[in-house]
């Protein structure tokens, strides 16, 4: 098992998340987060104080996947928020000791795996 | 001139101001968070760049004497707007009461193309709008025009404000095209309390704007007060059944836009109907602007905060309606179709047929010569980014985190004065 961690501008969400349901990946949390990546930064101005914003707003998606979905996860989202420009964002993908699923106590592979394949899916 | 009068109309004058940054809010609070100022500043901005535009020419054009269509320019620069009696009230007061309208006419067309339109091309087409397009029309109706000649029935402006800008929104939609992604992704209001919070202040304004079309502090202002007050309650009584019937749910943003179009119906009959007429034409006119809504959202036309449906549609069913329940015994000048006048019905067909081909026209010239100067819209990637950071470099819900301070360069460190001991609690 992987645990995929993806950091995207918040306005490729919506695509981000497009693209994900069409690979049938269907677990994943969101966190709205603020990063500094290569992108210049912002100038902004209130009254008379200019400030240069170095931390940009991003969306940051924790997936977790069993190894065959890797691949398919990460060019889910790979091709669906790169616009090209400098802060499209990265992706790791990290080792997984342990997964549970809460409901059942099921383990690991059984537990990143949807069984029901109509159950309500739970986005954000 | 009269005292009372005077009184009334200086706050009146200030009751209509108020709906500009009302509708800001209104507007404001339907939008997505990263366009929330963007959309705020499209009818703040329209206070000063129409206001000034309506004292140095626009005023002239609609109510200096002139012919059918247009007044002259003899009051150009406010000239002979001095502080003798324009009927009971100082000259100066009415072109500042008239100033508040030709504002807020001009703010209403930005509901239709938020998210996506650049600020520079939006203050330049709104002001050439209020001089070309809405001081015609209200030259027609209230400046001795060619509608005011023809007996057609305008209280306090369906046709020259709600109709007006209802088409120049639907044009405007048209001419800019939807936004990136629209049918394709949900756009969500950010703050539905801001939309709720903008349609009380555009219902407390509007008292100014339709009892202080009277002119005067009289019976027909008190008539126009209460006709405000009650048809719109009706649309919010009809709006609410009817979003309860369709869904079990009454909806926030469904009773505040139900405000805002029962308002807008009632303004053209606030002085010629009476209170029974005022609260069935307030009922009716829920229904046509309810499922306009409903059908607008399933197509291409990406009118993004509905200005059609509510005040085009609004206005329309309005300036009809005071043709069918205008009753001579409340206003002293006409009465209706239901009350044996059927002449009259046609006579607002034609003043609401003229307003639309006019504002059509000249709204989409206008919004094209605009355009071979500088670019109507937003680069797509401004879009996403969101309108408040790239037309005005500033966030409504700034985050302080990462925000490094810029000094000036002309100032180094060391002279900006930050003493070297600073006493204890010594800052005042």
């Amino acid at each position: 098992m992987k645990l995929v961690v993806a950091i995207v501008r918040p306005e490729a969400l919506s695509a981000v998340l497009e693209a994900l349901f069409r690979a049938e990946v269907r677990g994943l949390t969101i966190n709205r987060v603020q990063g500094h990546g290569g992108e210049v930064e912002r100038v902004e101005t209130y009254r008379g104080t200019t400030v240069k914003m170095e931390l940009s707003e991003k969306v940051r998606l924790e997936i977790g996947v069993s190894d065959h979905f890797v691949e398919p996860t990460v060019k889910a989202i790979l091709g669906s928020a790169r616009t090209g420009d400098v802060g499209d964002g990265k992706i790791f993908v990290l080792p997984v000791e342990k997964v549970y699923r809460i409901r059942t106590g099921e383990e690991d592979q059984a537990a990143v795996t949807p069984i029901d394949e109509t159950a309500p899916v739970l986005v954000r | 001139m009269s005292a009372a009068d005077t009184a009334w109309m200086l706050v009146a004058t200030a009751l209509v101001l108020l709906m500009t940054p009302a509708l800001g809010f209104f507007y404001g609070g339907l939008v997505r968070a990263k366009n929330a100022l963007n959309t705020l500043m499209m009818s703040v901005c329209a206070l000063g760049f129409v206001g000034l535009a309506w004292a140095l020419i626009g005023y002239s054009i609609a109510f200096a004497p002139g012919n059918g269509f247009m007044g002259g320019l003899s009051r150009v620069l406010l000239r002979g707007v001095g502080l003798d009696a324009q009927g009971t009230i100082p000259h100066l007061l009415f072109m500042a009461y008239q100033a508040t309208f030709a504002i807020i006419t001009a703010a209403l067309i930005s509901g239709a193309i938020v998210e996506r339109m650049r600020f520079g091309p939006y203050l330049s087409f709104i002001t050439l709008w209020s001089l070309f397009v809405y001081a015609p029309i209200a030259h027609w109706v209230w400046g001795g025009g060619f509608l005011a000649t023809m007996g057609a029935l305008d209280f306090a402006g369906g046709t020259v404000v709600h109709v007006n800008a209802g088409v120049a929104a639907l044009v405007a939609a048209i001419v800019l095209g939807p936004r990136k992604d629209y049918a394709r992704q949900a756009f969500l209001p950010h703050n539905v309390a801001f939309t709720v919070l903008g349609a009380g202040l555009l219902w407390f304004g509007w008292f100014g704007f339709n009892a202080g079309s009277a002119l005067a502090a009289n019976g027909v202002a008190a008539l126009a007060f209460t006709n405000t007050m009650m048809a719109p309650a009706a649309t919010l009584v009809v709006w609410t059944l009817l979003d309860l019937w369709r869904t079990g749910r009454a909806t926030a943003v469904g009773a505040a836009t139900a405000i805002v179009v029962g308002l807008v119906a009632i303004t053209p009959a606030a002085g010629f109907v009476g209170p029974k007429g005022g609260i069935i034409l307030g009922a009716l006119a829920a229904l046509p602007s309810y499922f306009a809504l409903l059908v607008r959202a399933r197509t291409r036309l990406d009118d993004s905060l509905d200005v059609v449906a509510a005040h085009g549609l609004g206005g329309t069913v309005g300036a009809l309606l005071t043709g069918v329940l205008a009753q001579k015994v409340w206003n002293g000048v006409a009465d209706g179709l239901a009350f044996g006048n059927p002449r009259q019905l046609w006579i607002q067909f034609l003043a609401v047929l003229a307003s639309i081909v006019y504002s059509a026209a000249g709204t989409f010239v206008l919004l094209k010569l605009v355009a071979l100067v500088a670019p109507l819209r937003a680069a797509t990637r401004e879009e996403g980014l969101g309108l408040d950071v790239t037309q005005h470099g500033e966030e409504a819900y700034a985050a302080a985190e990462g925000a490094i301070l810029v000094l000036p360069d002309a100032l180094p460190m060391d002279t900006v004065g930050v003493p070297e001991l600073e006493p204890e609690g010594g800052r005042a």
